[in-house]
């Protein structure tokens, strides 16, 4: 009854979500303030709907009822509640609810909140994101309905797959999604602005809080999800160029520009048409990204092939969104009135070289995902596009955008004088030299090219510093005063540069990680040791255990340092009965400057176990550096001028200022 | 600095550095792709020696040694041809006798195999696509449909 209800639940929204669709939209060019009004309870109402579609799901996972086929595919009783409730979207059905429920709520958000916005503008917004709704929920009741009835009902289901029984994975996909689809936001309003003709500073200061937040959720959902396949997989790396990490790589890329270039639209008005034109590309790719991954063409172009309804369905989506994004904007663009003019070397010149560089490295990871299933599909041979490739393209491309960071804000808008920006940052190039020089002295044994990556990551996060210390006037006036101004510097230029040196701390942990990280692979007997750099590590004892829905070989290895006893680390081997699988689960130490990783292998028939090692350095830097990037968003995004008081002046302006229509 | 030097300057910034994108991208075309081969096509094709490249197949049944103290050696097949594959470290989780596998790693001198990297998924019914494909060809593919279910994990990883 419940999966009735929620099925439902879902086909209501369909048709409330079509309304909202098409009557604020008709409303909004007809100024018909009555056919406006339906927008904000059609939204309200679409993501009650879907809610309680997502509850039944959750209801039916929670209490095992394997009478629906989702659950039974995905779901065993004896496995832990929080697996149980993420087993809800770790399958292809319940993600998809989950999609559209985040979708609808954002909806609802700037139905609620959207108060400062003009009445035409939210009518538009919120009928262009209804149209994204419609299609998937669309897609969801016609190709992947989650609700689907078996009967007879199995006493059992069949598991969810070890590797996503997992905290790190458990939370990773709302974050993705939350960030994908937040993005939606931008397109939305991008669209709306093109179809309305105009687009001006406080359209900007619209957009930006949606576009922040989206790349917060984003920066969190891959950072989450990198940690995750660090701990599990068992090799220690943190990025694997896999092709369904870059889905969600480039859409991050381009919601970065979008970013930074909503400044601009919103500081100058300049840059307008680029930057509508880069929020139609975040979601485009937050589109393709849903396709790679949901429609199995990852796994092999020719299970596409076979089973085509919904990478179809899913590919239709993208060409009528992505299509008539562009169109759209191709007809409307010219519309724009060109704004402010900026000399190359400014503010602005920055801002859009960090845009261009962006862009050309979102390009090379497009090419190198996409081009072997390009080849696949046109019969061409079967190649794989890994790391190397990535190492040669984007690398050398955002190499340069990094050395940039810390010089772009300290350049005035309109025309700059680089000479005087230079002479602001002389401290923090001294001291990143000097840091370079450290980080030589003590690891002289490493690449050549180690130092200076430091170095650059050094770069960013004084090059931060020296940011908030110029605007603070620190050291050049009294401190009380400097503390001051402290108080009164807006949150968004604290969020940024704590962006930008959260940026410096992941590029250090990347640099430390892929230059001085040490490998051990060795077979050990119970008793026997091995060297991991200036640690001991001693097997003492293999043996079982019990885990709540899984049996597992543990071993206990001994951590010496320097003949002082340091620890005992218990890699151990699940193996999971019901799901057939066996999952590895390595032990990993961290004392923050590195870590120690041990994974347990298998006996190799002659009493020996396999033993992998790694001492990691500055490992947790990535994910911690990952966590303040985001941090840094979520004080910008905290700014006032993004609430209330701004952009109600700027409405007051507008109404006062619009013309008779 | 007039309107129109101006909006030269951002064009050539701009194309510039789209032929910096594009030639990197060609340039590491060129080398650090790596090809996908069979035991067959490898014997039949005659390859050189020395290049990285992806080799799968089934791993032939009670074909795993253990060479040396965390060195194992096994047989990939694609059923009419097979070839020697070493490999040093802890194989993935789903490594099988008689399940598909995928190598990547060089082909040595000696018509050996050399693994840098094994690749085995997490699925008893899963087969890494290359690996059907292969089978496909020289006519020995028995399952159906049995690459959907991996992608039903989120397509989570091309078996790292």
């Amino acid at each position: 009854m419940i999966a009735e209800i929620g099925h439902f639940a879902l086909v209501l929204a369909l048709g409330v979500a079509l309304i909202q669709m098409v009557v604020p939209m008709m409303g909004a060019q007809r100024h018909d303030a009555a056919m406006m009004a339906v927008a904000r309870p059609a939204a309200l109402m679409q993501f009650a709907l879907i809610l309680v579609a997502f509850t039944a799901l959750l209801w039916a996972f929670l209490t095992s009822d394997f009478s629906v086929s989702l659950v039974a595919e995905n779901s065993h009783s004896t496995k832990p509640l929080i697996y149980k409730i993420s087993g809800v979207w770790g399958n292809h059905e319940g993600s998809m609810v989950l999609w559209v429920a985040i979708l609808a709520l954002y909806g609802a958000l700037v139905a609620l909140f959207g108060n400062n916005l003009p009445d035409a503008l939210r009518a538009r917004v919120l009928s262009v994101q209804a149209s994204v709704g419609v299609a998937f929920l669309l897609f969801i009741l016609l190709t992947s309905n989650p609700f689907l009835r078996l009967d007879p009902a199995p006493f059992e289901g069949r598991g969810l797959n070890p590797l996503l029984q997992d905290p790190g994975l458990a939370f990773h996909p709302p974050f993705l999604y939350a960030g994908y689809v937040g993005l939606s936001m931008a397109f939305s309003f991008a669209c709306a602005a093109l179809i309305e003709g105009r687009l001006d500073a406080s359209w900007a200061r619209w957009v930006r809080p949606w576009t922040l937040a989206a790349w917060i959720a984003l920066t969190l959902g891959i950072a989450m999800g990198s940690w995750w396949a660090y701990y599990t997989l068992g090799w220690g790396g943190f990025w694997f160029w896999d092709p369904v990490e870059n889905a969600s790589l480039m859409p991050w890329i381009i919601a970065t520009a979008l970013l930074h270039s909503a400044i601009v639209v919103e500081k100058r008005d300049a840059l307008k048409s680029w930057t509508v034109l880069l929020a139609i590309f975040a979601f485009s790719l937050s589109l393709i990204g849903t396709f790679l991954v949901r429609s199995g063409v990852l796994t092999s172009v020719h299970a596409f092939a076979v089973d085509p309804a919904r990478g179809v369905f899913i590919l239709g989506i993208l060409v009528i969104f992505i299509g008539g994004g562009l169109g759209l904007y191709a007809y409307r663009a010219p519309a724009l009135k060109a704004g402010g003019l900026f000399a190359p070397i400014s503010r602005e010149g920055a801002l859009l070289l960090n845009n261009l560089l962006l862009a050309a490295a979102c390009v090379a990871v497009f090419i190198g995902t996409l081009y072997p299933l390009f080849l696949d599909a046109i019969g061409g041979p079967k190649i794989t596009v890994g790391p190397p490739f990535f190492n040669l393209t984007f690398v050398p491309i955002t190499l340069p955008l990094l050395c940039m960071v810390p010089l772009g804000p300290m350049l005035s808008w309109k025309r700059a004088d680089v000479l005087a920006a230079a002479q602001r940052l002389m401290a923090a190039a001294g001291l990143a030299f000097v840091a370079g020089l450290i980080v030589l002295g003590f690891w002289h044994k490493g690449p050549w090219l180690a130092p200076l990556g430091m170095m650059l990551a050094a770069w960013l996060v004084f090059g931060a510093f020296s940011e908030i210390a110029y605007r603070l006037r620190l050291f050049r006036i009294p401190l009380r005063e400097s503390l001051g101004k402290a108080w009164h510097l807006p949150r968004a230029a604290w969020g940024g540069a704590l962006a930008h040196a959260g940026l410096g701390i992941v590029l250090a942990g990347i640099v430390g990680m892929t230059a001085w990280r040490i490998e051990v692979v060795t077979a050990l007997k119970t008793g026997e040791s091995t060297q991991v750099g200036d640690t001991v590590l001693t097997l003492e004892k293999v043996g079982l255990r019990e885990g709540p829905n899984y049996e597992a070989t543990t071993g206990i290895v001994k951590v010496e340092q320097d003949g002082r006893f340091v620890a005992y680390m218990l890699p151990e081997k699940r193996n999971f009965p019901v799901e057939k699988q066996e999952k590895n689960e390595a032990a990993i130490r961290t004392n923050f400057m590195s870590d120690l990783y041990v994974v347990l292998g298998e006996n190799n028939g002659q009493g020996a176990w396999t033993i992998r090692a790694y001492r990691n350095y500055l490992a947790p830097w990535i994910w911690i550096g990952g966590v303040i990037m985001a941090f840094g968003g979520v004080i910008s995004l905290s700014d006032r001028r993004y609430r209330v008081g701004a952009p109600l002046r700027a409405r007051k302006l507008r109404l006062n200022a619009q013309p008779a229509e | 600095m007039t309107r129109k030097q101006r909006r030269a300057t951002f064009i050539i910034t701009g194309l510039a550095i789209l032929a910096l994108a594009v030639g990197l991208v060609l340039n590491a075309m060129r080398d650090n792709i790596v090809f996908f081969y069979s035991p067959s096509d490898i014997v039949e094709k005659g390859l050189e020696p020395g290049r990285q490249i992806r080799l799968g197949g089934l791993v032939e049944q009670g074909s795993v040694e253990h060479a040396g103290p965390a060195t194992v050696t096994f047989t990939v097949t694609d059923l009419q041809n097979s070839l020697q594959v070493s490999y040093t470290g802890i194989l993935p989780d789903l490594f099988r006798e008689g399940q598909g596998v995928v190598a990547e790693g060089k082909l040595q001198e000696d018509g050996s195999f050399i693994a840098s990297n094994v690749l085995a998924k997490h699925d008893e019914k899963y087969m890494p696509p290359e690996v059907a494909e292969a089978l496909k060809k020289s006519g020995n593919w028995t399952g159906e449909g049995a690459e959907k279910k991996h992608s039903e994990t989120y397509g989570q990883g091309s078996y790292p």
